[in-house]
């Protein structure tokens, strides 16, 4: 009971939060509704028994990444920008799609909801029973290894690449 | 420690590390060192972070000959180093080569010549490692994501030009878009296994219906995604853009090896965890080989800069491509590799040919930039012609030979139908190719510049159109690599 | 005694112990800083200028509250309330001391324990970025906008070496819940995770000191209100109780800030040295030695005031240094004792630095963070992972 009260709470803040996003004029009212979308992610991690991955999202995308955000937009003139011609006019046929789409998935879903065996942790997390996150540190470190160190090699190009695209002379 | 690491280990991922760590040590040096003068010899650093990375793979290759094992599996299932994986590999060390062979003349006359474009050539080359190798989804994903990346910066270099400013922009938002259908499908395979490993995502499909709808909507979604890397139709409208805008080396790296580790990657998900699903995909897939084939082709018509021409070629190309994916045979998943390593080099070696006619002042990727070439550097105009009737799948060409492999597997598996259109479209495809070989030998010389040669081009010239003539009139050789790297 | 019950008496307890010492902070800071520069700072309410929080609150509730013409008033008055939100908010997670028994219910002396406590406090104080980059944003004024910017930027780029030097103890302790760390630095002084053995976190404490300074814009990083160039930073255009919000949250952020360093790296409740050669009785020591003293100056007065003032303190000094002797009262205060003690010194160390150096110049502060601090904390995660690995 409580849990579907919270479960709504968080999913009624992330779609209003990505909605507002996407139909503020403001950017930085949109940045502000995209932080509270996200804030409702982090409540649905919450929700799962997930609180690395609740202070993970907090720290990582409301903290870092949308005070980025924010911060480009307060740089841009803005006045300029909302007085030039948008291009989503044709923002009714992207709902139409979203709902065709919307429809179709949720269709699918339904067919076949039965399927979905999600949620199966792995054997050894379930051995040592840790917090939350020590089943994440295992899983990491075990099963997902290598995918987590490409990433690493993943992100020292991102860091090159925006260092190249930004930098005046390199 | 050793629980969580072994030589098994170390020994799958090699290639690897070691092109990883020659891109940090470009890096490293261009930091510390290099002067302008000295960057060009970064492309031998590339040359030889190939080399080691070759030995690497040529070490595997001899474990597997000798031992007799079909795969490596390493980090408990996550990479599976088999036949499949090296042979997609030997292509991009072929392609990673010729055009860091041609990067560092380029380069200088485009004025951006940066030690990091070397780096992310091994970078890009080493997401392509895991794409040819990873038998994991989130190994995969990451993997392509990591030649993306590379991709998406290479694309936009040019960074004082308008046209690569744009490429790369589109590039990017387009990629990221699909990324995003791509995850959504591999999301769904992982609520169908409860594991990212494409074993246990294949057993989980493989126990439902060919037709659930779930199965259905994972494909759809991971189709999109692989089908816009390998810029199929209708997903094919970032190519001509990013081909047309991107330095010339990296159109030419984009067009070969991109395509291939998609190819790989396609492969690796619609033949493994999607392959019970056939019925579901097969027509799908043959619309959007049609649609691929239609859309180059006839759009290929009317181009009059020559890398949009190539780009909507290598579009219907990769149509062809994924015929053989649809015949499904052993004779049509031998066509693809036979097909990709073919199409690497000869249209590298084409891309070369537009790399040499970019020189100081002119940019020269017009089709009427190559006006009277015959008469001015007639051994260019030579193999540029053997290239184009590569492209266009001429005996004694190499291209022929992919193409008849396909065509071969389409008729062994009764799609008549599929086998007439790609017939007639490679009518419409020599057309198109013939133009620019007119322009070559009977247009007036305009611009007596000479051509921008250099060592590397020269080298990487000689490479692919040996290989070119070679593999067409001797094929042998590239086809027992090819049967054995796909027999499953 | 219920739970729920016992909840609310812990946390109004809390509250109102954390905002009394947010309100005698600022007193404390005038003091010292007056010292530091031989004054003698507010002397004028009460004795000593005790009662100065009192007249200050007065003054901030009283005054007019004014909302310029030109903000974006829906952020222009949410951002002092998410700035202070989030301020106080972290002293949830905060462990004060051991358990304890409360009319016979045991309990420990901390609002709660999360698991993930010290990512808890990351991600709200990472939270508070908004209210100073929103308030200088909604103020519509080029002083407040570079003010708020400024501390954004500034704040982001400190949270990796401070992020980083949190990591390095971490290893050392294995756990992310607060009260954990405190239990595994047990012992006396060498057990501290500064001093731990195998690998004693002297740099990622200077680290994480410096980058704490940098996380509260205290001085010499307190940019984003650089009066001489920025009249007042991000609060320039608030008045009243919303400017003591911001006010408030800079205080609360530095007790924060204190309390995790107290209890990262300097044990935390734990004592000085083991109980068993004495440690309890330390707290005795100290009131007794300082209500001696209050006492000699109090007989031999330099004012006619300190005739009874300083007496009387000397005499109350005594009676507290006399309750850390109660056994019943001991398991209680003496861990209370030590945690305020590291905690305050830290304070003090604050204080004292924004008496003593010159501020930033601001390319200055953010080379500091990325091509010192940053390169610092990474290479001592690095030996320190090192070592805890092969050790």
């Amino acid at each position: 009971m409580m849990d579907a009260l919270f479960f709504y709470l968080f999913a009624t803040l992330v779609l209003g939060g990505a909605i507002l996003t996407v139909t503020r004029r403001n950017a930085v009212h949109s940045a502000i509704s995209l932080i509270v979308s996200l804030i409702g992610v982090a409540g649905l991690y919450l929700l799962q028994q997930a609180e690395f991955l609740f202070a993970v999202q907090i720290v990582l995308y409301v903290g870092g990444i949308m005070v980025l955000f924010l911060f480009v937009i307060m740089l841009v003139n803005l006045d300029q920008a909302a007085k030039q011609r948008r291009f989503n006019r044709q923002w009714w046929i992207a709902l139409l799609c979203v709902t065709a789409v919307g429809v179709e998935i949720a269709y699918f879903v339904r067919k076949g909801a039965s399927a979905f065996s999600m949620a199966r942790p792995p054997v050894a997390a379930v051995a040592n029973a840790g917090g939350n996150t020590e089943q994440i540190a295992d899983v990491l470190f075990r099963q997902y290894l290598l995918p987590f160190e490409i990433a690493s090699v993943l992100l020292l190009v991102a860091v090159v690449g925006s260092v190249v695209m930004a930098k005046k002379r390199i | 420690m050793s629980q969580y690491y072994s030589t098994n280990e170390a020994f799958a991922l090699t290639p690897a590390l070691t092109l990883a760590l020659f891109g940090c040590w470009i890096l490293v040096f261009d930091f510390l060192f290099a002067n302008s003068k000295q960057k060009r010899y970064f492309a031998l650093v590339v040359v030889a972070g190939l080399i080691f990375a070759g030995v690497g793979l040529y070490r595997q290759q001899a474990f597997l000959a000798t031992s007799g094992d079909s795969s490596i599996i390493a980090f408990s299932g996550a990479l599976t180093i088999d036949r499949f994986a090296l042979y997609f590999n030997w292509v991009f060390e072929l392609a990673t080569l010729i055009v860091a062979l041609v990067s560092y003349n380029y380069l200088e006359i485009e004025g951006e010549h940066h030690g990091e474009y070397y780096a992310l050539l091994l970078f890009a080359q080493c997401g392509m490692f895991f794409l040819a190798a990873g038998t994991d989804l989130v190994t995969l994903f990451i993997g392509l994501e990591l030649m993306a990346l590379c991709f998406y910066v290479m694309v936009g270099f040019l960074r004082g030009d308008k046209r690569s400013n744009e490429a790369a922009i589109k590039y990017l938002l387009l990629g990221a878009f699909s990324s995003g259908f791509l995850v959504y499908g591999f999301s769904i395979m992982y609520g169908l296994a409860g594991s990212t490993r494409l074993t246990d995502v294949a057993a989980a499909i493989a126990a439902r219906p060919a037709w659930d709808p779930l199965v259905f909507l994972a494909m759809t979604t991971t189709a999109v995604g692989l089908l816009f890397k390998i810029s199929a139709a209708p997903f094919h409208m970032w190519a001509p853009d990013a081909y047309e805008g991107a330095p010339t080396t990296i159109t030419a790296y984009l067009s070969v090896a991109s395509k291939a580790a998609s190819f790989a990657f396609l492969l690796r998900i619609f033949l493994g965890p999607l392959a019970p699903a056939r019925d579901a995909w097969e027509p799908l897939l043959a619309a959007v080989a049609i649609l691929t084939m239609t859309i180059g082709n006839l759009a290929a018509i009317s181009q009059t800069n020559i890398k949009r021409l190539l780009a909507y070629s290598s579009i219907s190309h990769a149509g062809y491509m994924l015929l053989g994916l649809i015949a499904g045979n052993d004779t049509g998943i031998q066509g693809i590799a036979v097909y990709v390593m073919v199409y690497a080099f000869m249209n590298l070696g084409a891309f070369l040919v537009v790399i040499a006619l970019r020189r100081k002042n002119i940019i020269g990727d017009d089709v009427d930039d190559m006006a009277g070439l015959m008469y001015r550097s007639p051994g260019y105009a030579v193999l540029m012609l053997i290239f184009l009737l590569s492209l266009a799948g001429i005996p004694p060409t190499a291209g022929f030979l992919g193409k008849y492999y396909i065509f071969l597997s389409l008729i062994e598996t009764h799609h008549y139908l599929l086998a007439v259109i790609a017939t007639l479209y490679v009518a419409v495809a020599i057309y198109y190719y013939f133009r620019i070989v007119k322009t070559m030998f009977v247009g007036e010389l305009t611009e007596k510049a000479p051509l921008a040669t250099s060592f590397g081009l020269r080298v990487a010239l000689g490479i692919t159109g040996v290989l070119t003539l070679a593999v067409g009139v001797y094929p042998e050789p590239v086809l027992r690599l090819a049967q054995n790297s796909f027999l499953r | 005694m219920n739970f729920f019950l016992l909840s609310v008496l812990k946390a109004a307890v809390v509250a109102f112990v954390l905002l009394t010492t947010l309100a005698y902070l600022q007193w404390v800071e005038r003091k010292v800083i007056a010292h530091i520069q031989v004054r003698m700072g507010p002397y004028r309410v009460g004795p000593h200028g005790l009662l100065q929080p009192l007249a200050d609150v007065i003054k901030l509730i009283t005054k007019e509250e004014l909302i310029p013409p030109h903000v974006n008033k829906f952020m222009y008055l949410l951002a002092p309330f998410l700035a202070v939100t989030m301020a106080l908010v972290s002293i949830s997670v905060i462990p004060f001391g051991t358990e304890i028994h409360v009319f016979g219910t045991p309990t420990w002396m901390q609002l709660t324990d999360l698991n993930v406590g010290l990512l808890f406090i990351l991600a709200v104080s990472s939270m508070g970025v908004y209210g100073i980059a929103l308030g200088g944003w909604a103020s519509n004024n080029k002083y407040s906008l570079l003010g708020g910017l400024r501390s954004s930027a500034q704040m982001i780029s400190y949270e990796l070496p401070l992020s980083i030097a949190i990591a390095s103890p971490l290893l050392l302790v294995n756990t992310l819940s607060l009260r954990e760390i405190v239990q595994a630095q047990t012992g006396s002084i060498i057990h501290w995770n500064i001093l731990r053995w195998p690998a004693p976190q002297i740099v990622s404490f200077l680290v994480f000191l410096i980058a704490g300074f940098a996380e509260t814009n205290r001085v010499p990083f307190d940019l984003p209100e650089a009066e001489n160039e920025l009249v007042a930073g991000f609060h320039t255009e608030y008045s009243s109780m919303k400017f003591a919000a911001f006010f408030m949250a800079e205080y609360a952020n530095m007790v924060t800030v204190s309390c995790m360093t107290a209890i990262l790296f300097l044990g935390g409740w734990q004592p000085l040295f083991s109980p068993a050669w004495g440690s309890n009785f330390v707290p005795t020591l100290i009131f007794t030695a300082g209500g001696l003293i209050a006492i000699y100056h109090g007989l031999n007065p330099a004012r006619k005031l300190d005739r009874i003032t300083l007496p009387v303190t000397g005499v109350v000094f005594l009676l507290v240094g006399a309750l850390f002797l109660v056994p019943a009262a001991q398991n209680a205060l003496i861990p209370l004792f030590w945690f305020a003690a590291k905690v305050g010194a830290v304070l003090f160390l604050y204080i004292w630095v924004r008496g003593t150096l010159p501020r930033f110049r601001y390319d200055q502060l953010m080379r500091f963070a990325w091509k010192v601090l940053f390169p610092v904390a990474l290479a001592n995660l690095l030996v320190t992972g090192l070592v805890v690995a092969l050790w």
